[in-house]
């Protein structure tokens, strides 16, 4: 007989959407201008970014592994998709192409070394974290582009829906994780991903090609690395070779305390997108209360200490 | 006979040798990072001047903002390798054993730009009048409307960033801390404060969302230059462009053409080449006679402005673009 | 009397780690409806003779029938396919997933039509119904399939392991161990479930060091002795201890009397 604890979610897949409630009826509370479509719409604008390098982050972490170079690989993708623009006069869309080319080939580059050399993820990431940032810097000559085609730029603009301003990038980066969640839940590619993350030794033996699962979330990642550098051209107007860089640890803390277990095999992709949503919140929450943005690296940091204990302790009930 | 000239050309080939080795001074230039243009155009200034003076220059960085770990080590190879005087610009105090170590040698160390506690002498911009220069010119482009400013910060604690923050609210007029303190001023005035880690991104984001919080605004303090594009690309997105006077600091070359587009109203422009040529002048100068530079030297700090306003000095873009630094 | 059916057979098969022969010209013979218990010292030759069986190693020489036709695996996904699937020791599953999932964990079932071929979606309401169907065929006592495996218990768990191997098997099940580490009471729950496959018509090879099991459930106990098969044993007439003597060298196979030998 179950009861409706059973029939729920895990704390730990909850967890995100409670801190969000709960943030946002704070700020509601104490700010006047926190609760209207303008700000939630802006709050969405600014997570987008990290919104879809979080959507590979994720499937990273699902397979027990991390990534601690998706923030440079944006800022990578987005120095080569706007210079190629700028230096050759490529076609738009011929440019964006080449910016994600080159963030999946980083990808797939961290997938082979982890797979056929055997490194450890947190290693290699290390490594090409490394790589990603010299190359862009050299590459850009440490300035940012600021010549950029409009056709890269159009994913920042927003149209009316009901009446509320609603961005074009937000729109795809909310598609991206429907179409994630959808592949992770329902089909057997995705499932194998959960499988090779909660017990790859059984995969395995099971006869599941558990190598090139682990290769095609790396090579997905990057792919979805690429589509945010994009995004972040689309939001700033411009190839910026410093950015990226909170980005790197906003995506791995959105995973976090969307409930993701760093021990791999369990979560809800659409828990990092709450996870997301609720490090804008908080930015932009304090901001509007005059709180000094110290407290919102410590709210941040409580909660992600929260949600990884929480993800803990739900394990060792669950034996 | 040939052996006796043998043995006087080898001995006076040494005593050259020996002499010239002991005669140019050893220097060691460390940056913050390799490729931010503040820091290339101190290396270019660095060389051309010990080239100049006949010394030796080394140089090295950090990876980026903060990497103090290659600062350290640094430091310890360069002592090594014979370096006399190392001018550095610290990404943190974390290098501060290593400096006083290096001082117990008998090597001088400078710092440039960013101040770090028992250094022997600092050439840098006085940030806090830099400031003072922006904040002044604010004030007087401001004219008699009640003042709503956003401040744009580098984030809590940083010295540089409290000196400009503060400067800037001590020429506009508001009550504020001295250049001493770290800490970020606020009163009425200062309706709205982020921070942006001098990033583009989160310069556009600190923006917004004070606009979300006070759309009046109409003044913006940005720490660097960064900073304020992110900031004028919200303002862009949400139409207030035109009214408000955003003004920052550096003086880069990209700063400088964003004040003759009409983005930034005003920018102090600092000198990195300064700082590092008269580095280099102090190391030759100690190497030669033993005698160390001390205090604090002011490397000059420059008020651009596209239009001049009544009372406040300042010189205009060409003038800018003639003294910036990085590309141009 | 009729002959015995045949349905697995290896002939000579050697395979070599190295410098170590592992399987020195093993034979194996495994008859229709029974349960054929290997035994074995460590080294003898158990699990490299179980791994060329289920496909996880290719042997050097030899040969294995199926049905009397020759095979070759060159994995445990084509052993699988002709129907012999394998339970191994430390199970492999997925503890946080849950029964059902792992029951068909490498053979998922996709929906019908354009959901199906096109989207790849998986028919998760079919294969929890056949999950259910064949768990409860094999009268293996757990309410929902739906929990995850990591909340059975340690017999719990044995038993969905081995159902796995025996809902999908269609000739041979493969046990490794399927009782270690259990307690008296869910090691005999495990027992009982290895009967019920018996009687639907598997035929199952069962790895066990445990002796008192593997004479409370097997037909024919088959002795690995340095790569090779020493002798094919009736638990109903030698007795435990002469076992352990052949199965250690201290009994020679030639020692042993004939009405003991199956």
């Amino acid at each position: 007989m179950s009861t409706v604890k059973d029939r729920l979610p895990p704390l730990s897949q909850l967890g995100p959407f409670i801190a969000l409630a709960v943030a946002c009826t704070v700020f509601g509370l104490t700010t006047d201008n926190f609760f209207t479509a303008a700000n939630f719409s802006l709050i969405l604008q600014q997570v987008m970014v990290v919104g879809v390098i979080a959507i590979g982050q994720t499937l990273i972490v699902l397979t027990a592994g991390i990534d601690l170079s998706c923030g440079m690989l944006m800022a990578l993708g987005s120095i080569v998709m706007t210079k190629v623009a700028q230096d050759f006069g490529l076609p738009t869309p011929l440019a964006i192409l080449l910016g994600i080319g080159a963030t999946t080939l980083f990808g797939l580059l961290n997938g082979l070394l982890v797979t056929r050399i055997k490194l450890p993820p947190f290693i290699v990431t290390l490594g090409t974290m490394n790589v990603a940032f010299a190359i862009t810097q050299l590459y850009s000559s440490a300035q940012t582009v600021t010549e950029v085609p409009e056709g890269m730029t159009w994913l920042g603009n927003t149209f009316e829906l009901a009446g509320n301003p609603v961005a074009y990038g937000v729109v795809l980066m909310v598609a991206l994780y429907l179409a994630t969640w959808f592949w992770l839940r329902d089909t057997a590619s995705g499932r194998h991903v959960y499988a090779v993350g909660n017990n790859p030794e059984a995969t395995r033996l099971i006869g599941i090609p558990t190598d090139r699962v682990l290769l095609g979330v790396y090579v997905l990642a990057g792919l979805f690395y690429g589509i945010a550098s994009l995004l972040s051209v689309a939001r700033t107007g411009v190839g910026d070779p410093n950015g990226g860089q909170t980005e790197n640890l906003d995506a791995i803390t959105a995973v976090v305390l969307g409930g993701t277990s760093l021990f791999g095999g369990r979560g809800v992709v659409l828990g990092t997108l709450a996870g997301a949503i609720v490090v804008g919140v908080l930015r932009n929450g304090l901001t509007l209360m005059g709180v000094s943005s110290v407290y919102q690296v410590l709210i941040t940091g409580i909660l992600v200490i929260v949600a990884v204990t929480v993800d803990q302790l739900s394990r060792k009930g669950g034996r | 006979m040939k052996r006796l000239t043998a043995v006087c050309l080898a001995t006076a080939a040494l005593c050259v040798g020996m002499h010239a080795h002991a005669a140019e001074p050893v220097i060691g230039l460390i940056t913050k990072t390799e490729t931010n243009p503040f820091f290339v155009k101190m290396k270019e200034g660095a060389q051309a001047e010990a080239k100049k003076l006949g010394a030796k220059l080394m140089t090295a960085s950090g990876k980026k903002d903060g990497d103090t770990a290659a600062q350290i080590t640094a430091i310890e190879n360069m002592v090594t390798a014979g370096a006399k005087t190392l001018l550095i610009t610290s990404s943190g105090d974390a290098i501060l054993p290593a400096v006083k170590k290096a001082q117990a040698k008998g090597v001088q160390v400078i710092a440039l730009d960013s101040p770090f506690e028992g250094a022997d002498a600092l050439f840098a911009t006085d940030n806090y009048k830099a400031g003072i220069l922006i904040g002044q010119y604010a004030k007087a482009a401001l004219g008699s409307k009640p003042a709503k400013i956003a401040m744009l910060d580098l984030f809590p604690g940083h010295p540089v960033g409290a000196q400009r923050h503060n400067g800037f609210m001590t020429g506009f007029g508001l009550k504020a801390h001295d250049a001493k303190s770290n800490e970020l001023s606020a009163t009425p005035e200062t309706v709205c404060a982020g921070d942006t880690d001098g990033n583009q991104a989160r310069g556009q984001t600190a923006m917004e969302n004070c606009l979300q919080k006070n759309p009046d605004i109409n003044v913006v303090y940005t720490i660097n230059e960064p900073a304020v594009a992110g900031a004028y690309n919200a303002l862009k997105k949400a139409g207030k462009d035109k009214g408000v006077i955003i003004v920052s600091v550096d003086g880069g070359c990209a700063g400088v053409a964003d004040v003759g587009k009409g983005v930034i109203a005003a920018t102090s422009q600092q000198y990195p080449l300064k700082m590092a040529a008269m580095g280099v002048a102090a190391g030759v100068e100690y190497a030669k006679g033993g005698k160390k530079a001390s205090g604090y030297v002011d490397t000059g700090v420059t008020l651009i402005a596209k239009n001049a306003v009544a009372g406040v000095d300042s010189k205009d873009v060409q003038t800018g673009t003639d003294l910036c630094w990085g590309k141009k | 009397m009729a002959a015995p059916q045949i349905v697995m057979q290896a002939r000579g098969l050697v395979k070599r780690y190295g410098q170590v022969t592992a399987l020195d010209g093993a034979d194996f013979e495994l008859r229709a409806g029974e349960i054929l218990a290997v035994i074995g010292d460590n080294g003898a030759g158990k699990s490299s003779l179980i791994k060329a069986l289920s496909g996880a190693t290719i042997p050097d020489e030899g040969e294995i029938l199926l049905d009397g036709r020759p095979v070759h695996f060159r994995n445990p996904m084509e052993a699988r396919r002709e129907g012999i699937e394998c339970c191994y020791q430390d199970l492999a599953v997925a503890p946080a997933m849950t029964i059902a999932e792992n029951l068909f964990l490498g053979r998922e079932l996709r929906r019908e039509g354009v959901l199906g071929n096109l989207l790849r979606m998986l028919d998760k309401k079919k294969m929890l119904e056949i999950a259910v169907e064949r768990m409860a065929d094999l009268k293996v006592g757990i309410r929902s399939m739906t929990q995850a495996v990591e909340t059975l218990s340690g017999g719990q768990r044995q038993c969905v392991a081995v159902a796995r191997a025996a809902a999908f098997a269609r000739h041979v099940v493969i046990l490794d161990e399927p009782t270690a580490a259990l307690g008296v009471k869910e090691g005999n729950m495990v027992l009982e479930l290895i009967r019920r496959v018996r009687d639907k018509g598997l035929p199952v090879i069962l790895i066990s060091h445990n002796m008192p099991h593997v004479f409370e459930i097997a037909d024919r106990i088959h002795v690995a002795r340095l790569g090779r098969r020493a002798a094919v044993l009736n638990p109903k007439k030698i007795s435990m201890s002469d076992t352990v003597a052949v199965m250690t060298g201290a009994m020679k196979p030639e020692d042993i009397p004939a009405d003991c030998l199956a």
